[in-house]
């Protein structure tokens, strides 16, 4: 008896943990979230009226919804599609026969785990109007002093910038890792057709790791679309606010959710965005992950 | 039945694929050597910054070499935040997160990798369906429930929902699924054992590797996690990231004092990685070919 209680029941103990804290922590937010969408809500006095899409029709008459909007959609493509090319060929490099590899392979990691904070608030440093070495090296070239943050195009660039020096060796792993499952036979039967590295490199392996680009696209896009501590911190005195720059110049969707929500408390309409952002990933997603499958299966 | 082993395709080495002519060659080293020092180099302007007087950053030639200054920064950092605190409650939330998401996800990957249950596919399925929803749009309904809960400001509001993860899970099964032999499993029940024995004595002591590196990855992501522990945390407690940002918030901006900071906070990480590059590395790339 106690055999077969064992045998029936504990596999359920199990895996029981995992969806407890899921089905509270994880599910249930997201669910409450598109509840909440639909009310007026404050974060700290509650639950108001139900309004229905009163909340989705505001949003999208909100010039600083698409604001942020296009903010997120330009700091993605400058960030994301550098980054994954560039980790392309930083992972060919990695490919070769190179003595101490893991030395190599480890120190293309390093931006990786250092946090996103510490990084960001070094290069706010490193992009300071004043002091910043930016700047510095410029002057030297003749070129006078940017205010980083002040515009639209020299923000979205250094945000771009510190987004990329932070993915782009991760990313490469991932390709790398994809690249060394490519048999060896198909590089020698390039070769024997006379196809240089370069060719080979397009014909064989971009095509061979084709699963493995296409599972970095999507997940790039999630995350990339749903940035926040680089531009949050990008200038030190925004920190609080989330407003990103004087004239929301680089401030993303999740900016304008943490804005409205937890320094405007405006809970039901943090949660349309929320819901709105949850949308426009999984649309993006899908589009990227049927352009990049095109792409790659044209070469 | 359990499902298909691992296709070994992966395992066979397929060597370099470019071998890199001799002419190439201390182009590609001088290339990554290029890219290394472009990695390293916002550490180590870190380094020079939190070294420096903060007066000496303002100067016509930025210091480009490390100052003297690295102690009396560091204790300016310790007598102007919380940082201290900051350090201790980083590291607790970071290792009951580690170790939570160790034996809940080993726990449940050996029961999908290696028991029979009704439900069990429709269970994985459900496990790796939620790997793609972006969990932290529940931010707001999350941050309520705390509050209901007590929790605001406190640590158990970062450790609580991060006990457990998708990503935690898959991992584990496929460690078990390569790592603890069917028929093993099989002989210690025949032999009487309890399915919590079979998973302590049997399957954990052959996974341990993998453990380890999912531990790892957890330690560094709760280390560094930002938006959340910002959202429910408040200064007078923070973790390591929220105090950062603090600093950074100053009245005027002391880039000495900020980066020092930021040194500090990176230090307990970058000293793990360097120590266990390896396998880092390896479980990245592990994970890179399972996914």
């Amino acid at each position: 008896m106690r055999g077969r209680f064992d045998r029936h029941l504990t596999p359920y103990l199990f895996v029981a943990p995992f969806f407890a804290v899921f089905a509270v922590f994880g599910a249930y937010p997201l669910l409450m979230t598109l509840w909440m969408s639909l009310h007026d809500w404050h974060l700290i006095n509650g639950a108001g009226d139900w309004t229905g899409l009163a909340n989705y029709t505001e949003l999208f008459s909100d010039p600083d919804f698409w604001n942020a909007l296009g903010n997120t959609l330009s700091l993605f493509v400058i960030s994301t599609v550098p980054q994954l090319i560039l980790a392309l060929f930083l992972a060919a490099l990695l490919n070769t026969k190179l003595r101490g590899r893991t030395f190599w392979r480890a120190g293309v990691l390093i931006p990786n785990v250092v946090s996103v904070v510490a990084v960001a608030l070094v290069f706010a440093q490193v992009f300071g109007r004043d002091f910043g070495i930016v700047n510095w090296l410029l002057g030297l070239a003749g070129v006078d002093p940017i205010d980083w943050p002040a515009d639209v195009w020299s923000s979205h660039l250094a945000i771009a910038l510190i987004v990329t020096w932070r993915w782009t060796g991760y990313n490469a792993l991932i390709y790398l890792a994809a690249m060394q499952a490519v048999p060896n036979d198909l590089y020698e039967s390039a070769r024997l057709d006379g196809a240089s590295n370069w060719r080979a490199f397009w014909t064989v392996t971009v095509p061979m790791i084709r699963p493995t680009i296409l599972f970095t696209t999507v997940v790039s896009t999630i995350g990339g679309l749903q940035l926040f501590a680089e531009p949050l911190l990008f200038e030190s005195k925004g920190a609080s606010t989330g407003t990103g720059g004087s004239d929301r110049q680089y401030q993303t969707i999740t900016m304008y959710l943490y804005e409205k929500g937890f320094t405007l408390f405006d809970a039901g309409y943090a949660a349309t965005i929320a819901w709105v952002l949850f949308l426009v990933v999984a649309l993006i997603a899908l589009v990227n992950f049927a352009l990049v499958r095109r792409a790659v299966a044209s070469r | 039945m359990t499902t298909t082993a691992l296709p070994q395709t992966h395992r066979r080495r397929s060597g370099a694929s470019t071998t890199g002519s001799g002419r190439l060659r201390p182009f590609i080293y001088l290339l990554l050597t290029a890219i290394i020092a472009a990695s390293a180099f916002p550490l180590y302007w870190t380094f020079v910054v939190a070294s420096s007087d903060n007066s000496a950053i303002g100067e016509a030639t930025p210091p480009l070499v490390p100052g003297g200054n690295l102690f009396d920064n560091i204790s300016r950092v310790f007598d102007s935040s919380e940082f201290g605190l900051a350090l201790t409650n980083s590291a607790i939330v970071a290792t009951t997160v580690a170790v939570g998401n160790v034996l809940f996800a080993s726990m449940a990957g050996f029961a999908f990798a290696r028991l029979k249950f009704r439900g069990r596919n429709a269970l994985l399925v459900t496990v790796i369906g939620t790997m793609m929803v972006p969990t932290q749009l529940g931010i707001i309904p999350l941050y309520l429930l705390t509050t209901d809960l007590g929790w605001t400001g406190h640590l158990q509001a970062l450790i609580v929902p991060a006990l457990v993860s998708a990503f935690g899970v898959f991992w584990m099964r496929q460690a078990v699924e390569e790592a603890v032999p069917k028929e093993l499993v099989e002989a210690a029940f025949v032999d009487g054992c309890s399915l919590v024995r079979v998973y302590w004595h049997v399957a954990l002591p052959a996974i341990r590797p993998a453990a380890a590196v999912l531990g790892l990855f957890m330690f560094m992501g709760a280390w560094n996690d930002f938006f959340w522990p910002l959202v429910v945390l408040n200064p007078e407690n923070p973790t390591v990231q929220v105090a950062l940002s603090v600093l950074a918030s100053g009245y005027y901006t002391d880039y000495a004092l900020m980066l020092t900071g930021a040194l500090l906070g990176v230090l307990p990480v970058l000293g793990v990685f360097l120590l266990l590059a390896r396998q880092i590395v390896g479980g990245i790339m592990a994970g890179a070919v399972k996914g």
